[in-house]
């Protein structure tokens, strides 16, 4: 099959075949931009929190009696003892937030005593005691986990903070740019002037916040806080979290009655929260690139059945001349690869340019460039099968037709 | 003439069923993308104090860190210290003005078998409500005394009075938050201001409060902020009394100016102010304050998602699609026409006459589209709503007003006569002759 003649006669109509090029540009930039977010969102979804997320959930106790912190920290020891007795429940801790929350407790870190500089590394902060790193799930890949006698009740009249951390491996290399070996013994400073020694590292828990650039960056501070409000994180042996969470909070509930139970939740749903905008994000994207495909197919079988019937007598003259039937298929089927290239080159432009602008203005992630081949590919073969229905039809011209007068 | 056409034009739509099908559909689809975006990006960009825009404004001053700017690159902080919001607020140098923060206390229901909860409460002075115009339904806010002499009062919503007292009229009566009793003071009317643009710092469309309490109880209560508190350093001990003498910002600070002399006297109070203090030791930072409108505060604080512009830029693109489409086919069946029309020409038609023939034709199948797009808005909007489910508040940005409907319409109009000028002007330049020469 001859290029030459069907480009030359697309010439001859060149309106028609530059709207479906550009309707196929600006289809191709809206799918492949749509691919590269969608493809971040997907990223982001998939990152692992590091607790133990399918056995885990959490509650909130508020006591709203008069506060009396050292009736506080008989209730918090009381409830945890209960908790922990429990047939099915792995372990238990009352800490200030966990992975995912979307709320928490940050602090600035810095190797320098003294007035926060610009150099200091932001971490989440969980207090726990020597429970935490069990019911966190989290795998200690040096040094150890916290002893009892680490662990402290804060005193209400002083801010001194702990003199010791576990810290995740990626704070630890944020902390200590460049340094090899074992960060276990090292200290840095926090609250300005407190030092802080690691006693363990632990391969990932990340902070509450998900949106966060050092969403991996967290510690855990053996101190334990006797405020009105206390979270508890519950780990569940496999199987058993569902029946234990309406059990423990009637248990709690019915052990003080000057006190509220609240936000009962799995991790489960706290992820789905956490990534409600990223998955909705990607369930509208792909719709539209559905419905922008199926809109763009439905153009090109239409424009390509209004070419057939127009060209009727033309195909009837060609048939008569001695065409086959699979002639006048590929020459639709040609004609339209060369539409959907042209198409396709300025699409694979005008989508770098937008990615370039969109990277520029909402601070995504650029492109991966084996998109654009996909992309390609996909739109291609969306054209091809868009135009076979009308070439087919084209083809069925009985060759007659040429002889009778339009 | 004009109703000639409009037949004429049914009758070619009717002629194509399934093109002029797809040309509305097409048209519809885009338009419903775009303005079920454009719907969404319009709620949460809306400005519940438009009316109150030039004379309130949002106070900032700079008490952060002298080697760190609070936001790069040299952003005062977005709320203010406790010491500083107090000072400013008894110096009554603004017409009006407020200080305000978000904390929460148990509510206890009168009632054998009613069950405690907790609720967010906004801890606020006198004036919130007179300077935000929050509506009463019953009673009224405390006055600036009330402020002073930490009566326990509070103010309901609507929605409050009515879980608590079943909308009865509630004041005077008492209600129990945290063992402790208040008196009712009023009941406002339906405030949902969205966003929240008094307090953007957490979920700015998560709704006003439904309990308002004096500022000054909820101080003497030690009742902390539930929501941003942050420190460039730390305060100087661990009790209340050290959280409220430090340099931790948790507190929105509004005020009313009238004129843009009362701002500019408002300004320089404030300048004179960090002065003042810096020859007491605090601000170390160059002076850096700040009045901002609500709608400059908004922008500021980014209330609007980025996901929202990104999806609305990838909708207009995808109306480019449809109207690109759409313009295609409409050509195509001027093409396919091109006889009708010299023949029409050569009888003597006019090129104004053949144009509004076909612009007409063509508006018909955009207000048709426009009518579906609006349809395809509803049916977008309940998507988003759907894969949004979890967010309780999403019901409000998903609820069309009759400003988005007309402009729908408005839109589709226009995009399908923008789509139709291009094969309108190829069917007028037809010419009589040629195209009857190979009959």
């Amino acid at each position: 099959m001859d290029i030459g003649p069907i480009w030359r006669a697309m010439l001859k109509n060149k309106a028609g075949f530059v709207l479906i090029a550009l309707q196929i540009a600006v289809t191709m930039t809206i799918m492949v931009n749509a691919f590269a977010i969608m493809q971040e969102r997907a990223n982001n979804v998939s990152r692992e929190s590091g607790i133990d997320e399918a056995n885990t959930f959490a509650l909130v106790s508020v006591s709203f009696d008069e506060y009396d912190s050292e009736k506080m920290k008989v209730l918090i020891d009381e409830d945890l003892a209960l908790i922990r007795g429990l047939p099915g429940v792995r372990n238990a801790v009352a800490t200030n937030s966990f992975p995912l929350r979307q709320g928490g407790w940050s602090m600035a870190l810095q190797l320098v005593p003294g007035t926060q500089t610009a150099d200091a590394v932001g971490s989440a902060v969980y207090f726990v005691d020597e429970h935490g790193v069990d019911t966190f799930a989290s795998n200690v890949i040096d040094g150890k986990n916290f002893t009892p006698e680490q662990v402290t009740w804060k005193p209400l009249d002083d801010n001194t903070w702990p003199a010791y951390g576990i810290i995740t491996e990626a704070l630890g290399k944020e902390l200590f740019p460049g340094e090899q070996g074992s960060y276990v013994g090292k200290s840095f400073y926090i609250n300005e002037n407190d030092p802080v020694n690691i006693v363990g590292v632990v391969e990932r828990l990340q902070a509450p916040w998900e949106g966060w650039s050092g969403v991996e960056r967290s510690m855990l501070v053996p101190q334990r806080r006797s405020s009105e409000f206390q979270r508890y994180v519950i780990r569940a042996e496999p199987g058993y979290r569902d029946e234990l969470m309406p059990q423990i909070e009637e248990m709690l509930a019915n052990s003080n009655k000057d006190r509220l139970i609240r936000d009962v939740t799995t991790m489960d749903e706290v992820r789905k929260l956490a990534y409600l905008g990223d998955t909705a994000m990607i369930k509208i994207l792909a719709f539209v690139v559905g419905m922008l495909t199926v809109i763009t197919g439905l153009g090109i079988v239409g424009l390509a059945s209004f070419n057939v019937s127009r060209r009727t007598r033309q195909i009837g003259i060609r048939r008569a001349l001695g065409a086959t039937k699979p002639a006048i298929v590929r020459y639709f089927m040609v004609e339209n690869f060369i539409v959907s290239s042209v198409g396709l080159i300025i699409g694979g432009i005008l989508s770098v340019a937008l990615n370039i602008a969109m990277v520029e203005a909402f601070s995504l992630e650029p492109l991966a460039w084996y998109v654009i081949p996909i992309a390609m590919i996909a739109l291609w073969t969306v054209g091809q099968a868009a135009v076979a229905g009308p070439a087919r039809k084209a083809s069925s011209i009985s060759p007659a037709i040429a002889t009778r007068s339009s | 003439m004009f109703r000639y056409y409009l037949k004429l034009g049914v009758l070619s739509i009717r002629a194509n069923p399934a093109l002029s099908t797809l040309m509305v559909a097409a048209i519809a689809v885009g338009i419903g993308a775009c303005m079920s975006i454009v719907t969404v990006r319009h709620v949460m960009s809306d400005n519940p104090v438009a009316h109150k825009n030039e004379v309130l404004y949002h106070v900032q001053l700079d008490n952060w860190n002298p080697d760190d700017p609070y936001e790069e690159p040299n952003e005062p902080p977005e709320q203010v210290t406790y010491l500083d919001a107090t000072a400013l607020h008894q110096a009554e140098r603004a017409f009006r003005q407020t200080i305000s923060f978000k904390t929460d206390r148990v509510i206890q229901p009168a009632g054998e078998d009613a069950r405690p909860f907790q609720e967010e409460v906004r801890a606020t002075t006198a004036d919130f409500f007179a300077m935000f115009d929050v509506p009463f339904e019953l009673g009224g806010g405390w006055d600036a005394a009330a402020d002073q002499t930490e009566e326990r009062v509070v103010v309901l919503s609507l929605e409050m009075n009515q879980r608590l007292f079943g909308g009865e009229d509630s004041v005077g009566r008492m209600l129990t938050m945290n063992n402790e009793t208040y008196r009712v003071l009023g009941v406002l009317q339906e405030w949902m201001p969205m966003p929240k643009f008094y307090d953007l710092n957490n979920n700015p469309y998560e709704g006003a409060e439904e309990i308002y309490v004096p500022f000054s109880l909820a101080v003497t209560g030690k009742w902390y902020s539930s929501g941003n508190t942050s420190c460039w350093k730390s305060p100087d001990g661990g009790d209340f009394a050290a959280y409220l003498a430090s340099e931790c910002i948790w507190i929105q600070m509004w005020v009313e100016l009238r004129s843009a002399s009362e701002k500019d006297t408002y300004m320089q109070f404030l300048d004179d102010y960090v002065e003042e203090q810096k020859s007491l030791g605090r601000f170390p930072r160059e002076l850096n304050n700040r009045l901002s409108t609500p709608a400059e505060w908004m922008v500021d604080r980014e209330v609007i998602d980025d996901s929202v512009s990104v999806l609305l830029s990838l909708a207009v693109l995808f109306l480019v699609v449809c109207l690109l489409n759409t313009i295609g086919l409409l050509l195509a069946k001027v093409m396919r026409r091109t006889n009708d029309i010299s023949l029409r020409r050569a009888l003597g038609a006019s090129k104004s006459a053949l144009f509004s023939q076909y612009i007409i034709e063509a508006g018909m199948i955009g207000v048709a589209g426009g009518l579906a797009g609006i349809g395809m808005t509803w049916m977008g909007l309940r998507g988003i709503e759907s894969v949004f489910s979890e967010y309780d508040f999403i019901a409000y940005l998903v609820s069309m007003d009759w400003t988005m409907i007309m402009g729908a319409v408005a839109l589709a109009i226009v995009s399908a006569l923008g789509a139709a000028l291009y094969p309108t002007w190829r069917a007028c330049s037809v010419s009589p002759a040629t195209t009857l020469r190979i009959q």
